[in-house]
């Protein structure tokens, strides 16, 4: 991020404080360039963007390369725990990540609405800057489209990622066989119930905040330790049993995971009590779940506990036998039971 | 978490199946109806099967307050927004029901009509604030439990004079229902789907309380114990239950204590009793038309009621050909016995009200207990392919 203010090339500057996005903005015009200059750039500053080009022109990374999109349209778009901006950087860097790879350039799309603040644009671009920091991924290059007023929802922003993936890597569904430990980083449930709570003005007494994060630092240290992990899958959206779901049919496995082993928040817990709403659906952003041998589970648990973002890491179950392709939980009670997909979106029950 | 974690403990949940092995007689079998879908869910999203003897079961009842609402009155609400250009407010559950066509009120919204999801009827009244140029419906159905926020709702818009707000009333009664379920001759000791026992509603008899169970467990002779949702609740009931029977007794108990008196809660009685009064008959998807077993707006109010107020068209929907919702919802059938199942009705794909909420029978077994139940392995990998997408 540079900290001097670049001389403005037009007559007037942008009123960032009082201004709002016009459809100027986005008609390829001097009004577009000057958002990208007096906005955008303050903010992102990398070597593909000092370029002035319409792409990024990059060195080839040695070895093989992950790549991953992810649009975003999180409504609303500040929450308790991060805003859209460190979300569209987390988002993209996590899925790249999850391919054990080092995340290096974010390309960014945004679709902004006529009328949206421009003090707010201003906001994301900071918190979009400070996550791309804190990840260590350059902003390279990327486009602003503008919307009519009522056509969008303020801001949505798409992201591709790229990263390199370290020779001996190789983390994909298929390798996931019985025998092999499942492991996750911590609680579940937290985003998807902040932003909900947000959304519906459900108040409890101590806020539930998104756990929003770059997990490319400790997918680093988890590979460092076990190179030979199987697997790992972000559970975003669809949440936990989505995932579970959709590796154990890659995989052509079963699932076997124990209901008292999944961290949950308190206020989580109670907040999908009170909604009716099963917390294993619900999207996390900055979870993932680990597949590795059975024999290497403790030694990868311990690396993750050591890390911040995983301090509350535990082993949740075991990939097992199965052609069916169930995913099925040991219940706190003693009993068992399947852990379906989310059917369509998750609606909350009446009584 | 607190007082939650306490009703799910798996030692307690062991030393109560325990109990139930020795009460329950070996020579003998139990059919217990959990009447309300709340339970259906707590067994099965739990595995209180699991810890059940082999001649201790389940049937599941009517109790999911979106699977009883017949498809006419659902279509009828969606003609209130499509035909009328009313914004239509409904609870959460009831947006994937498919009515007739198989449409459902989220498909309505996508094509363009105006419906949108509540959590509270205050909600309701503040969307009808909102929007003063606009008719605003709320799609008020549930058993007793929700009917008290709906009367205060109506209340509330009447001192307000809120003019573009009303109510499309389809709230039903349990101890109707229970009555008729057990004077159909299929539930009798000798039909094919006996009914020794009852799991009774619990969240409903917090506003209605235990007694209007005393009159069909008298009547009928078959034991009633108002069950809490929790899985403790649940097994504690069942032991319950087959201690009645063992006993020879048939009475209405109460495992739910912490919340349900004899009585109810009084104030939520006066205040229903003040908006609301008893139809002749309504139609329950499954049970047909049952007297007495559902609420209309009094006259009083009736400026307040939607179906006074806009000209809505009798629907003869009927169900989906070979979907057993229908006999699902009495308990004569499982959701196994319906070829529909698992093969073209799923979550994703639902044909009948069952396979909806999650209070519903299908959907349960469809979601927590496929495992057990043997159903065919997809075979190739397009089966797999499609799942996936």
């Amino acid at each position: 991020m540079t900290a001097q203010k670049p001389k403005t090339r037009f007559t007037t500057r942008l009123d960032i404080a009082r201004g709002s996005v016009e459809m100027t903005h986005g008609g390829g015009g001097r009004a577009g360039a000057q958002l990208i200059d007096e906005l955008f750039r303050r903010h992102f500053d990398s070597e593909g963007l000092r370029q002035d080009s319409d792409q990024a022109q990059l060195a080839r990374p040695s070895g093989r390369i992950a790549i991953s999109t992810d649009s975003h349209v999180v409504s609303p778009l500040f929450f308790p725990g991060g805003d859209i901006g460190k979300l569209a950087v987390n988002g993209t860097v996590n899925d790249v990540a999850m391919a054990g790879a080092k995340p290096l350039y974010l390309s960014v799309g945004f679709i902004l609405e006529e009328g949206y603040p421009l003090a707010d644009l201003d906001r994301i671009a900071a918190s979009m800057a400070a996550a791309a920091k804190e990840a260590g991924v350059a902003i390279v290059t990327g486009d602003t489209k503008v919307v009519e007023r009522g056509k969008g929802d303020g801001v949505f922003i798409s992201t591709t990622g790229v990263g390199v993936i370290p020779d001996g890597v190789e983390l994909l569904p298929r390798r996931i066989q019985a025998g092999d430990a499942i492991l996750i980083n911590g609680s579940i449930g937290d985003h998807g119930v902040a932003i909900l709570s947000k959304r519906e003005n459900l108040e409890f007494d101590s806020e539930i905040v998104s756990d929003c994060a770059a997990l490319n630092g400790l997918v680093a240290a988890m590979i460092a330790a076990v190179p030979d992990l199987h697997c790992l899958r972000d559970p975003t959206r669809g949440g936990l049993s989505a995932v579970l779901n959709e590796l154990a049919v890659a995989s052509r496995t079963g699932m076997v995971v124990d209901e008292r082993a999944i961290p949950v928040k308190a206020q989580v817990q109670a907040a999908c009590e009170f909604l009716g709403l099963d917390e294993l659906n619900i999207a996390n952003e900055g979870k993932l779940v680990a597949f590795c041998p059975g024999d290497k589970a403790e030694e990868l648990l311990a690396v993750m506990r050591a890390h911040p973002l995983g301090a509350e890491a535990a082993i949740i179950g075991d990939v097992v036998e199965d052609s069916r392709a169930l995913v099925r939980m040991k219940t706190q009670l003693g009993g068992e039971r399947v852990i379906d997909w989310l059917a369509g979106e998750q609606l909350p029950r009446i009584c | 978490m607190k007082y939650v974690d306490e009703f799910r403990a798996a030692d307690l949940a062991q030393s109560l199946a325990r109990a139930i092995a020795v009460e329950a007689r070996p020579e003998r079998s139990y059919r217990i109806m959990e009447f309300c879908g709340g339970h259906t869910h707590a067994i099965f999203r739990y595995g209180v099967q699991d810890l059940m003897p082999a001649n201790v079961s389940f049937v599941h009842g009517p109790g999911c307050p979106v699977c009883v609402l017949p498809i006419a009155r659902l279509d009828n609400a969606m003609e209130l927004a499509e035909r009328h250009g009313a914004i239509l407010l409904s609870y959460g559950d009831m947006m994937r029901v498919p009515g007739s066509k198989r449409r459902s009120l989220l498909k309505a919204k996508a094509e363009g009509a105006d419906i949108r999801m509540i959590y509270s009827t205050q909600d309701a009244l503040k969307i009808a604030r909102d929007n003063p140029g606009k008719q605003v419906v709320f799609f008020g159905i549930g058993f007793e439990t929700t009917t008290p926020p709906t009367a205060v709702a109506i209340q509330q818009a009447a001192r307000e004079g809120l003019k573009n707000f009303s109510v499309f009333c389809n709230h039903v009664l349990t101890p109707a229902a229970i009555g008729h379920i057990l004077s159909s001759p299929e539930h009798d000791d000798a039909g094919d789907a006996r009914i020794d026992g009852f799991l009774g509603p619990s969240h409903v008899s917090s506003i209605i309380g235990s007694k209007p169970y005393e009159e069909p467990a008298r009547h009928f002779k078959k034991p009633v114990v108002i069950a809490g949702f929790e899985p403790l609740d649940v097994m504690q009931s069942a032991l319950m239950v087959i201690r009645q029977l063992n006993q020879g007794r048939a009475e209405v108990e109460n495992q739910y204590t912490r919340v349900v008196t004899r009585e109810g809660n009084r104030k939520a009685q006066a205040l229903v009793n003040d908006v609301l009064e008893l139809r002749d008959t309504f139609e329950w998807r499954g049970l047909g038309f049952v007297p007495n077993s559902a609420l209309k707006i009094r006259d009083t109010y009736a400026t307040f009621d939607a179906e006074k107020r806009f000209e809505i068209t009798p629907s003869s929907a009927k169900d989906v050909k070979g979907c057993e919702c229908p006999a699902i919802l009495r308990g004569v059938k499982q959701p196994l016995d319906c070829k529909l199942f698992g093969t073209i009705c799923t979550p994703e794909n639902p044909m009948g009200s069952c396979m909806v909420s999650s209070e519903g029978a299908c959907a349960a077994y469809w979601s927590y207990a496929r495992h057990r139940e043997g159903l065919p392995v997809p075979e190739d990998e397009e089966e797999f392919g499609e799942e996936d997408a």
